[in-house]
This record gives structure tokens, sequence and C-alpha cells, in this order.
């Protein structure tokens, strides 16, 4: 029974996450850039832009220039969120491949990294007073979530062992719409509840800014407007 | 951390937090256009009836039509980065100048009407109604934004806050509240040509005037053409540096590299305005029409380049945006950039050695250099990225001896606004002017107290303005910002000019009655 919930509520989650994101990026596609609007010095070629989005991405670089704090807790979190993504990638694969297997040690060890990061965000939300005032409920919902996720996850890893060989014969069993046995373990089922409530919620909250940084005109333009026209086709109806 | 009088802070540094003074600015806001005004730019004059439907319906557009505000509006995190970064922030503590929280104030409509979230769960995700008293707090905070884009340089998802307050504006001149000093002078650029309203023949009379005074100075006859067909080049500059101290230098300056390069060149009177307004009210349709004026002039002239002068947004428009919204220019020279800005112009005469210079001639003062905003961070320069920091302090080197950089935290890409920009140049936000300005007059005060500094030079006619009427609050001579022409030609050494002699005192002293 409690298989057969938490697989159905899996489908539904995984419908969201994966239709509402492409639906999101879909329109952040379609509507068009009408004026060169990157934030310069900005790169003049296509793989200057592709390298200014690599350090954005991967280092933050904007964040960085403007403190080093946040950049600090934030790059954490989000690092230590790919290793531990990276990490149970084991449980959705019968082979485990070579470098799932090469990630578990770090992947292990960053959910306390992903921890003290998320802290220190948290921490910024209630001790800093300019963040405290742009602070909505969600912001800090959000963050417990995540907490509650990686305090749950890093529980079964390091204090209350859950029964890891069945969790991955019912995640294996779902991709062919097989309804196993799941253990009833409330440590197991909270971090489950957590993770697709996260999925849900993706698709209609500020986690929509992992897409939309692609997105962004003043980091992803070319800064070429002397040498080539821009033009929205909206803006060349104009011109008619 | 000083909380001080009601006088403008004085800081102990330039990028002081200030500690939040909610609602400091509350109800500031420059006068609203008139009727008149608001229909030389295509809008309702006065607030429609329907007000809250057509501001929704021009959200939505906006949401189709401009990608920046519907991923900006989606994408914040609200992680902070942005909140010391504004320098009305810094100069008046009012928490809603953090960018974050000045996009708030539109972005919490947008999800209240836009959104699941917003829609069903407002309280979670701080999203409320459309009330006219939030179109009050729009114009209020909208007004306090001088589209600087400092903050997009700081945010990991580069959210730039002045789309967001373009879009504002637009909406609120859409429902029929638009700002009486950006309207007005649209609809003067329409009818007359530029922002003064200065008509031709006032224009050409000026003109001679300074012509004559070129020949007194130099006993050249350095020219200042008007409506020159056949001319090579055609000079698209703001007409403040018609009029204006210290911008009349400048466009001095301009003449006589001119004349030393021996190029042929030309001021229009049907484009005589190098400013477009239109970015400032976020208007596509306005910043398109003025643009075409100049594509007009040099299809009329037959000229072969473009060459813009010293104005900050008018050369992000020009640089970034022209191409856009007049091109394509396949009718003029493509040898050269189209369009080219006076910098990158002279620093090429310099660079070939077709300019000489007495660096003396400007030894009585010391210099630093103020990165316009929208120079720094929306446009470029010569061919590298950055050269629109390197090409200005080239070309002051050249002609100066004395030059210091201000902190590297406030200058190039982190530059601090002068406080006048965007639109906000008018005498109805003197306070917030002066604030405003605090950072960037605590890190000139810096270079004063540790190198001397007595002079800022400038590259955009409303820096110029706004640092003529700020400088005296921080202790400096008005005249202490110059443009970056005025230094070229105090000393430029045009070919077979009278003896400097007579220039016993230093050039731009002369003019500074008032």
């Amino acid at each position: 029974m409690l298989g057969v919930i938490y697989a159905i509520l899996f489908y539904i989650a995984t419908a969201i996450i994966v239709v509402g994101v492409a639906m999101r990026i879909r329109s952040y596609a379609r509507t068009p850039a009408p004026l060169k609007i990157p934030t310069t010095p900005a790169p003049t070629t296509g793989w200057g832009v592709f390298w200014r989005m690599v350090r954005e991405v991967l280092f933050f670089q904007s964040l960085y220039k403007s403190n080093k704090w946040i950049w600090l807790f934030g790059w954490m979190m989000h690092m230590s969120l790919w290793l531990i993504l990276a990490r149970h990638m084991r449980y959705f694969i019968f082979e485990v491949w070579w470098w799932v297997e090469a990630v578990q040690f770090a992947g292990t060890y960053a959910s306390f990294t992903f921890l003290i990061g998320l802290g220190g965000l948290l921490f910024r939300r209630f001790a800093v007073e300019r963040i405290r005032y742009i602070t909505s409920p969600s912001d800090i919902l959000m963050l417990l979530l995540l907490i509650g996720i990686g305090a749950s996850g890093t529980m079964m890893r390091f204090v209350a062992h859950t029964d890891i060989v069945s969790v991955k014969a019912f995640i294996l069993g779902l991709s062919r719409f097989h309804f196993g046995h799941l253990p009833a373990d409330p440590v197991l089922l909270a971090h489950l509840t957590m993770v697709i409530t996260l999925m849900i919620i993706f698709p209609i909250s500020k986690l929509m800014h992992a897409p939309g940084v692609f997105f962004s005109p003043t980091r992803n333009q070319i800064d070429n407007s002397r040498d080539k026209r821009h033009l929205a086709p909206w803006a060349a109806e104009l011109e008619k | 951390m000083a909380d001080g009088a009601e006088e403008f802070r004085k800081m102990q540094h330039a990028l002081d937090i200030p500690c939040l003074k909610p609602g400091a600015m509350e109800g500031l806001q420059p006068f609203k256009a008139k009727p008149e005004h608001q229909e030389k730019v295509g809008m309702p004059g006065e607030l429609v009836p329907d007000w809250k439907e057509k501001a929704l319906e021009k959200m939505a557009e906006l949401g189709e039509k401009n990608r920046a505000f519907k991923v900006y509006l989606d994408a914040c995190v609200k992680c902070g980065a942005c909140t010391d970064k504004c320098h009305y922030f810094l100069g008046t503590g009012d928490p809603k100048n953090m960018p974050v929280a000045r996009q708030d104030l539109l972005r919490s409509v947008y999800r209240r009407y836009f959104t699941f979230a917003g829609k069903y769960f407002p309280w979670l995700v701080g999203a409320r109604d459309l009330t006219e008293d939030v179109l009050e707090e729009w114009y209020s905070y909208y007004h306090q934004c001088s589209e600087c884009r400092r903050c997009s340089v700081f945010c990991p998802y580069g959210i730039d806050t002045a789309e967001i307050t373009m879009a504002a504006r637009e909406i609120l001149d859409r429902v029929g509240v638009g700002q009486k000093y950006s309207n007005e002078i649209i609809g003067k650029v329409k009818e007359v040509g530029n922002n003064l309203g200065l008509n031709p023949k006032a224009l050409r009379a000026t003109l001679e005037d300074l012509e004559e005074d070129l020949e007194d100075d130099t006993g050249l006859a350095v020219r200042l053409p008007l409506d020159e067909k056949g001319a090579d080049i055609l000079l698209i500059t703001p007409s403040a540096d018609f009029f204006a101290e210290p911008h009349i230098d400048g466009l001095l300056g301009y003449a006589k590299v001119f004349h030393e390069a021996g190029v042929s060149w030309t001021i229009s009177s049907y484009a005589s305005e190098a400013a477009n307004f239109g970015l400032f009210i976020g208007s596509y349709e306005n910043m398109r029409e003025i643009s075409l004026r100049i594509r007009k002039a040099a299809e009329d002239l037959g000229v072969k380049r473009i060459v813009f002068g010293e104005c900050g947004h008018a050369w992000r428009v020009a640089y970034s945006f022209l191409n856009t919204l007049a091109g394509p220019f396949d009718f003029l020279d493509q040898n050269y950039p189209i369009p080219q800005h006076i910098l990158e112009f002279t620093w090429n005469e310099i660079e070939q050695g077709n300019l000489k210079f007495d660096k003396s001639q400007n030894d009585h003062i010391r210099l630093t250099y103020h990165d316009s905003c929208n120079v720094a961070r929306a446009s470029r320069m010569g061919d590298m990225p950055g050269g629109q920091f390197e090409i200005p302090r080239n070309v002051i080197k050249a002609v100066c001896n004395n030059y210091f950089d201000m902190d590297p935290d406030t200058i190039k890409e982190s530059t601090l606004c002068c406080g006048g920009g965007g639109g906000l140049l008018t005498d109805d936000l003197m306070d917030l002017r002066i604030k405003g300005s605090s950072p960037r007059m605590t890190a000139l005060q810096d270079v004063t107290e540790e190198h001397g500094v007595t002079h800022m030079a400038a590259i955009c006619a409303i820096c110029k303005t706004q640092f003529s009427k700020v400088m005296p609050k921080f202790g400096y001579d008005m005249d202490s910002v110059v443009s970056v022409h005025q230094l070229v030609s105090n000393a430029i050494i045009l070919t077979g000019q009278d003896d400097d002699d007579d220039a016993d005192t230093g050039p731009e002293e002369e003019t500074s009655d008032e």
C-alpha cells in the first residue's frame, strides 16, 4: 500500500517537474529580447559568452564579486548538491557506473557541507537586517525544506540506516511500472515526501532560477551590436 | 554606521552600508506629466478609468515581448547580493531603494496575477493586489532608480533592475501617470529636434558665437558647421553641449580635434540631440522614433560616418541600440564603426600621432575620472571589452600630467552613478540627487585627501550637470567637474595657432560666472 501511494506521488511529481519546467523554459525561449543589453564588459563572441556562463554557473562569478559570505554558503550548498545528486544515481541504475561509484565518498560527506551552506543562508535571513527585510515566508520554508531533505538523508546514512536494498528495488521497479515494497521507515518516508514536494513546487517557485540564468539577456548576449543587427520579430513589424 | 541629521550622510567610506530607515524616501515623487506632455509620447493624458485592467494588460504584454522582464521576475531568489549595491540605498537607507526590494514592488503584483503561487498563496510569496496606493508607490520608487545597472553586475543571474524600472515606468505611462521631466523633453525632441527646444536659428547663432570665440582663442578658423551637406561626419551630441558648463568646453574640444584631424563634419539641426529619453521611460517606440531622426539626418546630409559626443545614456542607445532601432546603416562608410564615439575618434588620432599636446596646460588641476554608468556597463569603445574604461583614461593621460583613479570598487564596471541619471535630473528630486551622489562624492573626497585631486572628468551630459549642481554641497566648486574634451581642448596645439602666452590662466576658469 505504502509502495503504491509513493509510486503514484513519484509519478505525479516527476510529470509536474518535467512538464512544468519544460513549459517555463519554452516560454523563456520563445520570448524575444528586443534589445542588446549585456552587462558590459561582455564577451564579443559566442565562445566568450559560453565561458562567461560557465564561470557564472560553476563558480558564481557575479555573486563572488558581490558578497563573499553569500558566495561561500551558496556555492558550498550548490556544489554539495551536485555531488549528492550524483551519488544518488546509484539508486536509479541497476549496474552502478564507474563515476557514480567514484563519487560515493565525496557525495556522502557533501551532505555536511550541504547542511552547513544551507544553515549559513538561513542564518543570514535572520541575522542581516537587509536580507530579513526582503525575505518572504516562502524563502524560509524553501531553506527548511532543503535542510529537511539533507538532514533526513544524512540521518539514514550515518545514524539510522534504512533498508537501502529494498529502497533501490522499489525505485528500479518504478521504471517498469512495478509497484514494489517500500520500507515503512519514518525517516525514509519523510525524506521522500520532502523530495516529492520539492519536485512539485520547482516549476512554480524561485527554483526556476536554475534554468532562468541561462536565459538572462545581461549574461547570455554577445556584445556585437555595432557589427550585427539584432531585431525582435515584433519590432520588425514596426518597420513595415 | 552613523545615522546623521537630516543633512546628507557624511560617509566614512563610499560603500558604507547604512542601517535601514524604512519610509525615509516615501512619498518623494517627481512632478507628474500634464496631458499635453503625455500626448506627445503617445500616452493617455490622465489616469484612465480602467487603469487596473490596462496596467495588468501591459504587464502581460511585457511578459510576451521582453525576455528580460519575464526571466527577471521569475529568477530572483532573494539572496541579497544586490541589497547594498544601489547608490540611492547607500545614500538614503530606505530599504525600498535596495534593488531587490525595488523589483519586488512590481514582482509582488506580477506574482499575484500571473503566477500559481501568488494567485493561491499570496501571503506565502509576498504577492499583493494592485491598488492605487501601489501605483503611487511605484511612481515614487521607480523614480528613485537611475537605471545605472550597478546591481546587475553583482546579481548571480544578471537581474537588471533598470529593466524592471523601465517596465514599471512604461506601465505607469500606459495608464496615464507619466513623469513630467522626461515626457516633456521627449516632446521637445520630436517637435524641435533637441531636449532644450533650441530652434535651428538659435542653434546657428550659438555655434557662430562659439566659432568667434575659437578664432579669438586660436587665431584659426576652427569651425562648428551646421547642416552642411556632403560633410563626412555627422556629429550627434547632447544639446547641453551647446550651452551648459562644462559641456560647452567639451564641444570646443571636439571642434578642435576635428579641425586638426582635417575631416569635414557637421551638426544637424534636425537631429541636434544625442540624448534619448525614450530609454528612461522604457518606451521602445519613443526610443525608435528619436533614433530615426538621426538616421534621417544622416541620409539627408549625405554623411559617411556618425560620431557621438560625450553623453552616457545616449552612447548606450547609440552603441547598443541604434543598429536595432534605426539600422541597417548600409549607406554609411563601413570602414568605420557605426556609430563611433568621439573618444574613439580622438584616441585614434592620438595613436596615429596626428595631434600635438602641451600637457602643462592642464597642470593647474589634479584629476580623477568618473566612469559614467551607461558607458561603463551598457556599451563599449574600441575593439576590446573594457575599452570603455581604457580609452577615456588613455586620452586623459595623453593630455594631463596628474591623473589618479578613485577606489577600485567605485570605478569601471563597479562605478557609482552620479545620482542624476535615468530621468532624475530634475529639481523636484534634488534631495534624492544629493543623497544619491554621496557615495561617489565620498570616493572623490578620498582621492582629494590622498592625492590632492581637484577636478573630476566625465563624459556624460547628465553627470556633468548633476555634479556641477551637487559638488558644492560636498565642498567642491561647481566647475570641479570637467569634460574630457575640455582637457583635450586645453592641451591641444593646433597647427598654426597663435602663441599660447595669452592663456595665463587655465582656459576653463574664464567662464565661471554665476
